[in-house]
């Protein structure tokens, strides 16, 4: 199992950002899932997001509603997202689970800590849970010894990032807009401010996702950052591919073409 | 100077009487209710919404102004009507029905907006969202909008716009911008999801002029003060007209703004009973409700802990209801609460007997009552039945039907 620890001590030794990416469970089939994100770290992800397909993604913009529509519709469940966790882990890459908070809070904190560390997942990102909702989660999270990872925004003011950074273990995820999830054609120039902010607060690492496609945009991103975050772009290949293998065939272009631009 | 009675801030709450407003903890909960479960980028709104409140709530300059619209624009105080044909269904318990659906456009949704919508001017911001279920939030919103010169755009589920095509045209008449939601289950809910997608990307000129009782901090406590008006005036109106408290208030519960603002002045009266009328739907047992407080469980969405119809890996469930209004999976945190401690009760009230009591009242007392309302009228029969002659019901009649002509010609066949 990689520690997310690992890949940062890694990346910085190598002068490069770490390359995170983002597939919901059970999308766009079951073990398409698993083909898919392992296509990505062979391509060079360090990080692999799980996403846990919930009903209502509020922070979701229209290419990862469809994904996880998609994947509620072939009857993905929390199992399915943990043997999803297994199979990419055992790729080498950090792998984490994205959820929206009710789904854990209905299957119980400890035990979803517990059935993620045992399924080889080494922590969660949960972009609903405020840091005061947050206790019953950092303690079930401790226990069970996975990493938690918080949001900042553009938004948010010294305060309420050290707030959220206090929360974080693993790495603090920048949001790089004010706005839902989805490829933008520019990287939003409030990024690098947030980034410079939260480190100023916190020696973890801090990863931009939200709006990135492209190569380029992660070579920009990686000048100023730790991690970059990748997940509706590798959906959209999924979605508008023909078939599934020539979908992870161009999920794995896009995953080189990142990860040429986080060397950059 | 001490504001009047029917003001937001009561003589009481200046006194100090923190137990009479029940606000919540300065997290937002109500017990272990409420809360906020929001992503990082809305905190610093919602932090300005609940920080503007404050100083509004405590500026008579902002009070008077809510109360001289109330009064002059929506038709406030609004009448209490007794109503003794419909109550002989009622085992002969006096029935009296707040006439919520005498404001202006014709429900207990205009006090909230009234207030919000003052409340965007304060924030300095231009334009206004909002979701709608049947209608009457959206259309409140775009009239508030109009009046004071707002940008406004309503999420409707796709197939709420259909079964309320008539307020669709009503809120594009009025200037807004109706967008139908086609995703997930096309309702309320998800009406929600796409207005909070919204504020998270144009939260710097936009106030989400959320319509009920439910959301994040501070929305259940804002929505709740600016309804409550209705709760403070029938409290008053039926203590002259039968000299005594009311035994029962009762209720519709969608997501819970029509039942708060009717309650809230009646919880420190220990006598009261509460009763909010969920939508039973096709039945308790045949999975097809929006029986959240009856048959619902602890959960969040969007993001408040309260009770949610979801599934056992937390997955919300797509409710049904006849009545627009009503057809939501979740419900405002502070019924949740009241449930909890027990002070309210809430039952179900199935589509049968909602467009029973709906017909009833028509041809009983010449009041074409809103489906969601037909909810509460339903459950005061049965509480009548129970309570026996002696006994006084007040009833929040929250909106007029009219807009619900063309369920009704369907289930009647008219
Ligand atoms: C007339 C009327 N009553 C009740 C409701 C339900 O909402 P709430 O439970 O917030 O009062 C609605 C919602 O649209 C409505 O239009």
């Amino acid at each position: 199992m990689t520690t997310l620890q690992a890949v940062f001590d890694k990346a910085r030794a190598e002068d490069r950002a770490a390359l995170v990416g983002y597939l919901p469970a059970g999308f766009p089939t079951k073990d398409g899932a698993i083909a898919a994100a392992t296509a990505m770290v062979e391509a060079g992800c360090d990080v692999i997001e799980i996403g846990l397909p919930y009903s209502d993604p509020l922070m979701d913009g229209p290419t990862i509603q469809d994904a996880v529509h998609r994947s509620l519709t072939n009857g993905t469940r929390i199992a399915d997202v943990l043997r999803t966790v297994e199979g990419v882990a055992k790729s080498g890459a950090a792998t984490l689970v994205m959820t929206y908070w009710n789904p854990i809070g209905r299957y119980g904190a400890e035990r979803f800590a517990r059935d993620l560390a045992s399924a080889g997942g080494v922590g969660t990102i949960t972009p609903d849970l405020t840091p005061e909702e947050a206790e019953p989660w950092l303690a079930a999270s401790k226990g069970a010894g996975i990493d938690t990872v918080f949001l900042v925004a553009p938004s948010s003011p010294e305060e309420r990032i050290g707030k959220v950074v206090a929360c974080c273990t693993g790495f603090v995820y920048a949001a790089s807009l004010m706005g839902v999830t989805g490829a933008r054609e520019t990287v939003n120039a409030a990024a690098e401010g947030l980034v410079k902010r939260t480190k100023s607060l916190t020696s973890l690492p801090v990863c931009v996702g939200l709006g990135v496609g492209n190569g380029d945009q992660a070579a920009e991103i990686a000048a100023y950052a730790d991690g970059v975050i990748v997940g509706s772009a590798f959906i959209r290949r999924l979605l508008d591919a023909p078939d599934e293998k020539s979908g992870i065939a161009a999920v794995r272009d896009l995953a080189s073409d990142l990860a040429r631009g986080v060397r950059r | 100077m001490t504001p009047k009675e029917g003001t937001l801030i009561t003589p009481a709450d200046l006194a100090g009487s923190g137990a009479q407003r029940n606000d919540p903890d300065i997290y937002g909960k109500f017990g272990r209710f409420g809360g906020r479960y929001v992503p990082e980028a809305l905190i610093p709104a919602l932090d300005e919404v609940a920080a503007e409140y404050e100083k509004a709530k405590n500026d008579l300059g902002f009070v008077r102004e809510f109360e001289h619209l109330l009064r002059t624009y929506a038709g406030r105080p609004t009448t209490l009507t007794e109503v003794p044909r419909f109550a002989e269904h009622a085992g002969g318990a006096r029935i009296l029905l707040k006439r919520e659906d005498l404001t202006h456009t014709g429900a207990h949704k205009i006090n909230n907006v009234l207030g919000q919508a003052l409340l965007t001017k304060r924030l300095g911001k231009r334009r206004v969202i909002a979701e709608t279920g049947a209608g009457q939030h959206g259309v409140a919103t775009a009239t508030a909008a109009a009046l004071m010169g707002l940008e406004c755009v309503i999420y409707m589920g796709a197939v709420d716009c259909e079964r309320q095509a008539l307020n669709v045209a009503r809120m594009k008449l009025l200037g807004a911008t109706v967008v139908p939601v086609t995703n997930g289950s096309q309702t309320l809910k998800d009406a929600i999801n796409e207005a909070f997608r919204d504020w998270v990307a144009n939260v710097d000129h936009t106030h989400y002029l959320f319509g009920t009782v439910a959301g994040p901090h501070p929305f259940p406590e804002i929505v709740r003060d600016f309804a409550r008006i209705i709760g403070v005036e029938a409290r008053r109106q039926v203590l002259e007209l039968t000299g005594r408290m009311p035994d029962a208030v009762c209720a519709a519960v969608g997501g819970g703004s029509n039942a708060m603002g009717i309650f809230h002045a009646f919880v420190d009266d220990a006598n009261v009973r509460l009763y909010g009328y969920e939508a039973g739907g096709r039945g308790a047992d045949t999975g097809e409700h929006a029986l959240t407080l009856t048959q619902g469980s602890e959960g969040v969405l969007h993001g408040a802990r309260t009770f949610v119809l979801q599934d056992e890996e937390g997955q919300t469930l797509e409710s049904h209801s006849i009545s627009a209004g009503l057809d939501y999976p979740g419900v405002g945190p502070e019924h949740a609460w009241l449930k909890d401690i027990g002070r309210a009760t809430y039952e179900g009230v199935t589509d049968k007997e909602a467009m029973e009591a709906f017909a009833l009242l028509a041809r009983t007392e010449g009041i074409i009552p809103a489906i969601e309302s037909s909810h509460a009228l339903a459950g005061a029969l049965r509480l009548g039945r129970e309570l026996g002659p002696d006994a006084v019901i007040l009833v929040n009649l929250s909106g007029r039907g009219d807009k619900d002509m063309g369920t009704a010609m369907k289930y009647f066949n008219l």
